[in-house]
């Protein structure tokens, strides 16, 4: 098993609220392989960014790790103190935010900002740094003579290559990129995400690509985790998931996603009755079932566990 | 840029022909200037003379056009009641005030940007909180009673610092300090903290407000991402962008630090141009009042200049963006 470079056990992140706690990861258990691209989907509130928060560290407050691991090849990170947690931050994982707009410091150049994270993380002096910069600028088609531009300089694709150029300058294992392409153009988007491939492919990076567009995973991923309400509700490899789903919760998403291959645009989407509850009114036994049409009597008693690694419902048991 | 600079200039010669306006109006027709000049017992002659000599006769706008070319010439024209020369009275009185609010802003400026990053960055730390409680009383106390009572303190019990006046001063070329000798900067203290604990709270309570708001900024959460030092998050990425707003703010503080000298200088009987404007006031002595009003509106217009033209030089957005309109 010595392919496996993040492992995360059973989190559960608590935000601990007057009228009982918050609850939006409960028992999450997920593999990343070396190299490999896993993607991340589910609706809003699902828990898809705070999977994402919580191993880099970044709960916003109050929210706590209540229980469970995170092991990073064989370094146990969720519980490291601010000190260790910094040489993990950026040098070991990197992260990509949703919207390059506001990620970037108004009031520095895009330059400065590349030189600072390269030389808080590798023993490089000031001009090895700036070359180093220079470089990560150019992979990801950024002109070198931008460097000293300040980000209000760039269009919201290009700042988000300079996103790009800032979460790899240190050379990361993994990159967790949360909604990397959201907030971009359609056109832009797929220039974006192939940039962002090739360039993890180049350095046997893993990425865990956090996404609600369907379309995304099935280009870019390799596997795929469905989250909803806070659990995982079904994992496996991208290609047989979307080409025969099990979770009901996955069958829907995949048929609610609109498809335009063989000039085949079908007129009629499906919907999934019913929105996500929320999370301080999960209902009990699987938090599905009220939209679910497969629903069994035990699914509105007890929480399926997660099967053979792969689906958490009470059908495949 | 120059040409920005230019513009905010002619932008401000613009707003001190306003004030010199009030001034001159003021001047004008608060009481009669001529009643005020010759008493009551003045001939008919006398008073067509002077009349004449102030050229009250000419059209309100020539009028005002003489004013303003004598305002030009620093001549405000002579004191009602000393007969001296109103100009010579601000000069004299002129380094004691800006040496108090130089100091007073400085006080203010520093410990209320150090003092409201400590508290955002230690927002649930006791000492924090504390600082921020005690805070209310810096900006709840008006500045006399926080006079009186340092000086009950700190002069009458403890005798540490003298209880009003500038101590001992030197004469450089013109501009007496009390920089240079120890009473001087002793004497300086009381009424600097007097004057700038106020504008302090008020700075550290507004850098406090603006440091939380960009420490949940996206930039902020990347820049931690990215793996830099909490130092570096705080005093490299988010004291540079709370410090924009600061500088506003703080700015135009300082013009009020001037005006507000005067209750400061009257508590501590500070010999500047604050104590005599109160003292203008008491004897409805005109001239020194429309010239301090004079020297105030220059000033809070200069320090509007300045603020301005510091933003462009630290935000490279507000830069881009006039120059682009100015392209246009």
């Amino acid at each position: 098993m010595t392919d496996i470079l993040l492992s995360v056990r059973n989190l559960r992140v608590v935000f601990p609220h007057r009228h009982g706690d918050l609850v939006p990861i409960d028992d999450i258990s997920f593999n990343v392989k070396k190299g490999e691209i896993i993607g991340f989907v589910g609706e809003s509130g699902a828990g898809k960014s705070m999977t994402g928060a919580a191993i880099m560290g970044l709960i916003d407050d109050p929210g706590i790790i209540e229980s469970g691991e995170i092991w990073l090849g064989d370094v146990r990170i969720d519980q490291l103190d601010a000190k260790r947690l910094i040489k993990i931050r950026g040098k070991r994982i990197g992260m990509i935010f949703q919207d390059p707009l506001t990620s970037l410091n108004p009031l520095k150049t895009i330059g400065d900002q590349l030189v600072e994270t390269i030389l808080a993380h590798l023993p490089v002096n000031a001009d090895q740094a700036k070359r180093k910069a220079l470089i990560g600028l150019e992979e990801v088609g950024i002109d070198s003579g931008r460097f000293n531009a300040f980000p209000h300089e760039f269009s919201g694709g290009m700042r988000q290559r300079v996103v790009i150029a800032l979460a790899l300058a240190a050379e990361p294992e993994l990159i967790i990129a949360d909604e990397p392409t959201t907030a971009l153009d359609v056109s832009v988007q797929a220039q974006v995400l192939e940039l962002l491939k090739k360039l993890c492919r180049e350095r046997n990076a893993s990425v865990m690509l956090i996404t609600h567009d369907m379309g995304v995973i099935a280009e870019t991923t390799d596997r795929v985790a469905v989250l909803y309400a806070g659990r995982l509700a079904e994992i496996g490899n991208t290609a047989s998931l979307l080409s025969s789903p099990r979770h009901p919760y996955t069958r829907g998403l995949i048929a609610s996603t609109p498809s335009v291959e063989h000039g085949d645009i079908s007129t009629h989407l499906y919907q999934i009755e019913g929105s996500m509850p929320r999370l301080d009114a999960l209902p009990t036994g699987c938090s599905f079932h009220p939209r679910c049409q497969d629903a069994l009597p035990r699914c509105r008693l007890r929480q399926p566990e997660v099967i053979n690694e792969s689906v958490a419902c009470f059908l495949y048991e | 840029m120059l040409l920005i600079i230019l513009r905010r200039l002619g932008q401000s010669f613009f707003v001190l022909f306003l004030v010199a306006l009030i001034s001159f109006m003021m001047f004008r027709y608060v009481g009669n200037p001529v009643d005020n000049l010759l008493g009551q017992e003045a001939t008919v002659e006398q008073r067509e003379a002077l009349i004449e000599a102030l050229g009250l006769n000419d059209p309100l706008f020539i009028q005002y056009f003489d004013f303003v070319t004598r305002v030009l010439q620093f001549d405000f024209g002579n004191s009602y009641r000393g007969a001296l020369p109103v100009a010579d009275m601000i000069l004299e009185r002129l380094p004691a005030t800006l040496e108090l609010a130089l100091v007073s802003a400085f006080f203010a400026m520093f410990f209320g940007v150090v003092m409201g990053v400590f508290t955002a960055i230690n927002r649930r730390g006791i000492t924090g909180n504390f600082i921020l409680s005690s805070s209310l009383i810096g900006v709840s106390l008006p500045t006399f009673l926080i006079g009186v009572l340092l000086i009950w303190v700190f002069s009458v019990e403890l005798k540490w610092l003298p209880s009003f006046g500038r101590g001992e001063v030197v004469e450089l070329g013109g501009w007496t300090t009390g920089f240079l000798t120890v009473s001087g900067l002793k004497s300086l203290i009381l009424p600097g903290i007097t004057l700038g604990l106020y504008q302090m709270t008020l700075i550290m309570r507004l850098t406090r407000a603006e440091m939380l708001e960009v420490l949940r900024q996206d930039y902020i959460k990347f820049a931690r991402a990215r793996g830099l030092s909490e130092r570096a998050v705080y005093f490299g990425h988010a004291l540079r962008n709370t410090l924009i707003p600061v500088i506003t703010v703080a700015g135009l503080q300082l013009g009020s630090i001037v005006a507000f000298a005067i209750i400061t200088e009257t508590v501590f009987q500070w010999p500047g141009v604050g104590l005599m404007f109160i003292n203008a006031v008491f004897f409805v002595d005109i001239p020194v009042m429309s010239a301090y009003l004079l020297l105030v509106g220059t000033l809070f217009v200069m320090i509007n200049l300045i603020v301005d033209l510091l933003y462009l030089a630290i935000d490279p957005r507000i830069r881009d963006g006039q120059l682009k309109r100015q392209e246009r």
